[in-house]
């Protein structure tokens, strides 16, 4: 997020594009729907009429996979309209000719044949988010999980950037991240082409830094992005995988192929709280403790690093993730010397120039630190981009709209969208091994609208197939007017219903991300 | 700014501000029930009432702003006895089954009895027979034990916005409830707890904390909510190494105190039987039960064995930043930037 959660409460205008808010980032939702009893103005794009919807002064029901087109369709009336902040363009942006220029052909009623968004509410969106004197647009997957999520990005800035909507309280660019810890993962360099705080792979200087800090010799050639390590498992490339924490034999796009690689790859350390379906296909297993049973620091999706606590011992002989990586360096004859989390941190902080100024005593005293907090002296920081963007001046990208790698046709006539539920959370690792959770959500149930289920013949609760162009999976349906008809919705909590045995394996280019929000497949009752 | 005297302390506030703000900055403790910073007053418990002089009555302090020149006394004998009679009604239909109550220990009508020396109501009539309601898996609602304080109410619909309790009947009759009376399950709600969090008294009672301990057997640790991104600050409570309770932190810039079900009532893994307690190693196609050491030690040989680029990592959005770090450290160590994590799911 460049803005704060605490700064949602007071936005004059909330776009929330692709986040079903209110499930998969509840206590973020109450604060909107108190912004909204404030007086803010709502709008919401998103496929299904999710709960934000009821609430929204106009709700835009895009087709999946359009929503490069909307944003440079409400970019298209807000320039025609004049509703851009020409001060900002000029002093903070570059390249704002060639968006306008690209945008000019995506009129409202050209942009209604692509998504399915009539044109006087496309229009009614763009006036009210080019007058609005402060705007936030929030999104999550909706946005970035696409053959084209890179670019839905890139459109989600330039219609931020045309109207100055960054780098002021309420007032940016959120994406809202889903899990506990993605964006501390991402900061401490989880990532194949850049080590903690961003610094780059192969930047000589980055090198040379962590070279001399961690007294080893680096390979200075990026990695490969998890979608592409499984498919290089599969050419025999990578013959060793070790997973801490995941669980991509549910969790990844595409399962067929997951599973080929997990099966195949030489070695396989799993390093989990539950014999998870990946943890099971293991040649070693190490036991993790979990959140409440250890020390460290978590990064949420305002850059606040916060401080988790240790509340109880581990069961039997489980250790805290960091302690298994500790021991198993000594056992490779690395000379680490940590006796505790707070260790790891200095190190982090010494080498990481946006943590340079966070420590676990200042954790403790302020109660959480937003990056970049560059000194001890440095408050932190609520909303990025003030007065000046990080690089220097705010890029505006042409994006073109282009199809899904999937659409549908006669065999797979349905669309299918998958996303997570309010009640559980990613493979159910943890929430499916709560008692009262997994009592209260006992299986999966696919949305399907009323208009496709009488077509099919498929009553409420009905046991059904879906198949797609990789797989087939069943599971029972809710028939229910929150999905259009053509599209259909299921979550990724359920083994028993493993949806990405459906999902295919086409990435965007750039972030190499899956495209999980498009699938066509074909729904038949079950005989 | 006003400035005011209470119990013949001068004291300053904004304007705006009540007598219990005033009183508070003082250090002047007031009985509540009914009140709660952020949510709306409604003044309707009265336990607050404080005499205010040339005031006809006494006053509501909780929803009375503090006025220049104000002269309030929060200990006479008068506001004594005010909410004396107060506790005495309250009391009059409320089960004493303190003994196994969950609440005990952490009950503010049972504080404020000791405070104002009532074991038992004054008056004698008819008693509430409400069913015990306990059809969802998380919480229990015993409508008996209910002050009809409202929290619950303004909690669900200010701060969640589910609006998806309301008080029904009127008088002796009244009682929280959902939408027709229906079970919580066929509302609006989602079971977020903080209505549990909030109930001053017994009424509500979360079903994994039940006989998991009395308040002052508990210790508790804050921490962050291991679910979404919204870093959630939570306070655990603990027994006998078992996570017991949990509420939300409400000194958490993150959430104010503020929870979902995956937060309030998503800890239950933690003790679930097949959590993982020894390294495991296959042998002869099958996972068996290893020590330490002898895992460790092969895992360090096998990785040995294969060439840099041969080894690839996935590290996780759910485990620490500590950990992350020395997970990609180690790799890189070894020569290989293949690590990745689940950034894009």
């Amino acid at each position: 997020m460049t803005n704060s959660i605490g700064e949602v409460e007071n936005s004059q205008l909330m776009f929330v594009i692709g986040s079903n808010t209110t499930e998969t980032h509840p206590v973020i939702s109450y604060r909107m729907r108190r912004a909204k009893k404030k007086g803010a103005t709502l709008i919401v794009a998103d496929p299904r009429r999710i709960e934000l919807a009821e609430y929204a002064d106009v709700f835009l029901q895009l087709l999946p996979g359009t929503n490069e087109a909307l944003l440079n369709g409400m970019l298209h009336v807000i320039i025609e309209e004049g509703l851009v902040d020409k001060e900002f363009i000029q002093e903070r942006t570059e390249g704002f000719a060639a968006v306008a220029e690209t945008v000019k052909k995506y009129t409202p009623e050209y942009v209604e044949t692509i998504t399915g968004v009539a044109a006087d509410d496309l229009r009614q969106a763009a006036r009210l988010y080019g007058e609005a004197e402060s705007a936030a647009i929030f999104y999550t997957m909706g946005i970035t999980q696409h053959t084209k999520g890179t670019n839905n990005v890139l459109a989600v800035a330039n219609l931020a950037m045309a109207t100055g909507n960054l780098g002021k309280p309420s007032s940016g660019v959120n994406p809202l991240r889903g899990q506990n810890n993605v964006q501390g993962a991402c900061d401490m360099g989880g990532l194949p082409n850049v080590i903690t705080g961003y610094q780059k792979v192969g930047d000589s200087a980055t090198m040379e830094k962590f070279e001399k800090s961690w007294s080893t010799k680096l390979n200075p050639e990026p990695g490969l992005t998890v979608p592409e390590i499984f498919s290089a498992v599969l050419q025999g490339e990578i013959k060793a995988l070790y997973i801490m924490g995941e669980n991509p034999a549910i969790s990844d796009a595409d399962l067929v192929q997951v599973h080929a690689a997990l099966d195949k790859v030489d070695f396989l350390v799993v390093q989990d709280l539950f014999l998870t379906e990946t943890a099971c296909r293991a040649d070693v297993v190490f036991p993790a403790a979990a959140f409440a049973e250890k020390d460290g620091t978590f990064v949420n999706t305002e850059r606040r690093v916060q401080r988790v606590r240790k509340a109880i011992d581990p069961p039997g002989e489980a250790k805290p993730d960091w302690l298994i990586l500790n021991e198993l360096a000594a056992e490779l004859g690395l000379n680490w010397k940590y006796d505790q989390a707070e260790d790891i941190f200095n190190e982090i902080t010494r080498l990481t120039p946006s943590y340079a100024g966070i420590s676990y005593p200042r954790l403790d005293r302020e109660g959480g630190l937003q990056w970049p907090c560059p000194s001890p002296d440095h408050p932190g920081t609520r909303y990025l981009h003030q007065g000046q963007f990080t690089k220097g001046k705010g890029s505006f990208v042409p994006v073109e709209y282009r199809p899904s790698a999937e659409s549908v046709d006669e065999d797979y006539p349905l669309l299918l969208t998958t996303g997570r539920n309010l009640y559980n959370y990613h493979t159910g690792t943890m929430t499916r091994h709560c008692d009262c959770i997994a009592e209260y959500k006992t299986e999966e149930l696919i949305q399907v609208n009323y208009a496709d289920a009488q077509d099919l013949g498929i009553e409420d609760g009905d046991l059904v197939t879906v198949s797609s162009r990789r797989g087939t999976i069943e599971a029972r349906v809710h028939v229910a007017d929150i999905v259009p008809r053509g599209v259909i919705f299921m979550t990724f909590h359920f083994i028993e219903a493993a949806v990405n045995m459906l999902t295919g394996h086409a990435l965007d280019p750039v972030s190499k991300t899956p495209e999980l929000k498009v699938t066509a497949v074909r729904l038949a009752k079950k005989a | 700014m006003i400035s005011l005297t209470i119990n013949g302390l001068n004291v300053e506030v904004e304007p705006g501000d009540t007598i219990l703000q005033a009183a508070e900055k003082l250090g002047i403790r007031i009985p509540t029930f009914c009140y709660e910073p952020e949510l709306s007053q409604v003044g309707a418990c009265r336990m607050c009432v404080v005499e205010v002089e040339k005031a006809r009555t006494l006053v509501a302090s909780c929803c009375t702003p503090a006025t220049e020149g104000m002269v309030v006394q929060t200990d006479t004998e008068r506001v004594f006895e005010a909410r004396r009679a107060n506790l005495s009604l309250l009391l009059a239909s409320h089960p004493l089954d303190c003994l196994t109550c969950e609440k005990t220990g952490s009950c503010k009508l049972q504080d404020y009895c000791y405070d104002y020396g009532i074991s038992e109501s004054d008056f004698k009539g008819e008693r509430l027979e409400h069913a015990l309601d306990d059809t969802n898996p998380f919480f229990v609602r015993d409508m008996n034990k209910c002050i009809l304080c409202g929290l619950c109410v303004r909690k669900c619909d200010e701060i969640n916005g589910a609006a998806a309790i309301e008080f029904m009947n009127r008088g002796f009759d009244s009682k929280v409830t959902t939408f027709f009376d229906d079970p919580l399950e066929e509302s609006t709600c989602v079971f977020c707890g903080m209505c549990v969090d909030s109930c001053p008294v017994g009424a509500l009672t979360p079903k994994e904390s039940m006989r998991g301990g009395r308040s002052w057997q508990l210790s508790s640790v804050k921490t962050v909510c291991p679910y979404c991104g919204t870093g959630c600050g939570l306070e655990l409570f603990v027994r006998d190494n078992q996570v017991v309770g949990v509420k939300g932190d409400k000194e958490s810039p993150a959430n104010n105190g503020h929870t979902c079900v995956k937060g309030h009532f998503g800890t239950g893994f933690l003790k679930h039987p097949d959590r993982l307690k020894n390294p495991l190693v296959r042998k002869n196609g099958e996972l068996v039960e290893s020590s330490w050491e002898d895992a460790l030690r092969l895992v360090a040989s096998k990785l040995k064995e294969f060439k840099p680029s041969e080894i690839a990592g996935l590290a996780s959005a759910r485990a620490t930043n500590e950990e992350n770090y020395l997970f990609q450290k180690l790799l890189r160590t070894l020569g290989t930037n293949h690590i990745d994590h689940c950034a894009r799911l």
